[in-house]
């Protein structure tokens, strides 16, 4: 569905973004995950063609950025950074002009669809300018979807909400990728982009990872299991350490961290040793590092 | 033209909400057909009295004063300038909403979602353009309208004459137009480089400043605005029109708007 081949994009001297490529399925969430400033809004912009590239090419439903711009920004949604509303208006009257600018048929129906769908229904005749964060958010997602966009481009969807608003928006985002729905998500919240993202990139001014959340664990760590003991765990890390199969070997107070690549088939032998080596063991559990470990791990390589 | 309509509609609908705006389009055409209607009234009785005042010397009024008496020609003079203010109101009007809409629409954040849509930047221009100028041009002729009216009871009909000569209709009804062009042309370059409504505003209204120094110039009796002045004025602002709306055109695309507004 996006399809992006050295995408660069620079600003008089500065370079914001350097050849980045991407091949993004239809039906996928793709977390694109970095710093502020690390280019993710540019690169919205560029393949939702509001802004042009400086050199490479990309394709949006197979319509060449630069080349098909119009088709480009009638079949995406966009999410912008703010929801840029307009305030002195109704929340009927803000989704309406929408509609007509989208060229939508039925403009009452899809906008009554969307207030309802995003709980904004019995306020639809406020003014914008009344509503909470997390109401404001809502309607600005309500206005990306009105054209039944099949790729979806949401910049930070839930900062600065309360985490009540975030959950709502997070539910939503579940929901448009039940209906397979291809969705580009920049976020700074790496734990929304655990839990919704098939793919995640990091990126800063150029792609550094690409991958699973999952697949980016195990290529940063492996798996690991972590045996917590009835007592200090350091003389069990030493008899641990003679097996073969595992990887690393590491005891932090009462916990043995063991790596290895088949937990499923090594653990019984292990605490089966453990056990004859004296080892009171209280629980055993496979050691899940969240997605923040590993984008920390991996902005810090790169610094 | 349904998205120029969208557009047009929103812009009417939130900037009309604005005070400052409003009270520019509603209080600003009363004041300028009050004006000159006071002063026929306040100078009614004057008869006699002119006689003796100094005045700009015969020459200067050229034709204007053909076959009229001298309280005659010192109303059709007033009157002249009046008709010059109302040209202003074209000027100070859609500066005023263009630059509340554009410079409100940067603060709101709410282009960048409008870019997002399949409309063109010649369709937002030009409804951006026809939501600002519509309503200066609709109320500049109501106003003249209602000191038309107003002044046909107070004056005699040589002098009403004088003041629906096909010089002021072109001026009203053809330049009036021209110059609300050029002001939100004005406005939308000006727009695009503040961030402050009320500066945008200031600033577009420098283009009332000729029109101010062709008001105060036939006050001080410097120039005489007669039929070649008018037309020379509509060639000028013509000219200026399409060097303006070329340039504000090339402000307003996307890319521009994103990247380097500030």
């Amino acid at each position: 569905m996006i399809k992006c081949e050295n995408l660069t994009k620079k600003f008089d001297e500065t370079l914001a973004v350097d050849r980045l490529t991407l091949d993004i399925a239809e039906g996928e969430v793709f977390g694109f995950l970095g710093p502020n400033g690390a280019g993710k809004t540019t690169t919205v912009r560029m393949l939702t063609s509001l802004i042009g590239p400086t050199a490479g090419e990309a394709t949006v439903m197979g319509y060449k950025i630069g080349q098909d711009d119009q088709e480009i920004r009638r079949n995406v949604g966009i999410l912008t950074e703010t929801p840029g509303l307009y305030d002195r208006l109704s929340a009927w009257r803000n989704l309406t002009i929408y509609a007509k600018l989208y060229e939508v048929e039925q403009v009452a129906a899809q906008v009554e669809k969307y207030l309802k769908m995003l709980g904004l229904w019995a306020r639809r005749h406020d003014a914008a300018g009344t509503f909470s964060k997390g109401m404001r958010q809502k309607l600005a997602i309500a206005r990306t979807l009105l054209h039944e966009p099949k790729i979806i481009f949401l910049d930070e969807p839930t900062a600065g909400l309360d985490p009540e608003a975030a959950k709502l928006v997070r539910d939503f985002i579940a929901e448009l990728k039940g209906e397979g729905r291809t969705i580009f998500i920049c976020t700074h919240n790496l734990d929304e982009a655990d839990r919704l993202c098939d793919r995640v990139a990091v990126f800063k001014t150029r792609l550094r990872v690409v991958n699973t959340p999952k697949a980016l664990r195990k290529q940063l760590y492996g798996r690991q299991v972590v045996f917590h003991l009835a007592e200090a765990a350091e003389p069990f890390g030493a008899i641990a350490a003679t097996f073969p199969f595992l990887k690393r070997t590491q005891t932090v107070e009462n916990k043995l961290v063991l790596a290895m690549d088949e937990p499923e088939r090594h653990n019984p032998e292990i605490i089966r040793h453990l056990v004859q080596s004296g080892a009171n063991i209280q629980f055993v559990g496979e050691l899940r590092h969240s997605l923040e470990d590993v984008y920390l791990q991996l902005v810090k390589d790169e610094s | 033209m349904e998205k120029v309509k969208t557009i047009v509609l929103k812009e009417w609908a939130e900037v009309f909400k604005n005070r400052m705006v409003l009270f520019t389009v509603a209080f600003l055409p009363l004041l300028f057909t009050a004006m000159p209607l006071i002063t026929l009234v306040a100078t009614a009785n004057l008869e006699g009295d002119i006689s003796g005042v100094d005045s700009p010397p015969d020459e200067f009024f050229g034709d204007l004063c053909i076959e009229l008496s001298e309280f005659d020609c010192t109303q059709v003079y007033l009157l002249n300038i009046y008709t010059l203010m109302f040209m202003m109101l074209p000027v100070i009007i859609p500066a005023s909403i263009a630059s509340y809409s554009i410079v409100g629409e940067k603060t709101a954040r709410s282009l960048e979602p409008i870019l997002a849509t399949p409309i063109t930047v010649l369709e937002l221009v030009t409804a951006k353009a026809i939501a600002a100028i519509i309503p200066a041009i609709v109320v500049t002729w109501i106003a003249f309208g209602a000191y038309v009216i107003g002044a046909w009871f107070m004056v005699t009909e040589t002098i009403f004459g004088y003041l629906v000569a096909p010089m002021w209709l072109i001026a009203v009804f053809i330049v009036g137009p021209l110059l609300a062009l050029m002001a939100v042309s004005a406005a939308i370059m000006i727009s695009s480089r503040v961030s402050d409504p009320r500066v945008a505003e200031q600033l577009s209204a420098i283009v009332v400043l000729p029109l101010l120094m062709l008001i105060i110039g036939q006050s001080v009796g410097f120039i005489l605005i007669d039929r070649r002045v008018i037309v020379l004025m509509g060639v000028v602002v013509a000219v200026l029109d399409a060097g303006l709306l070329y340039l504000s055109v090339r402000v307003f695309q996307r890319e521009t708007i994103l990247t380097r507004w500030k």
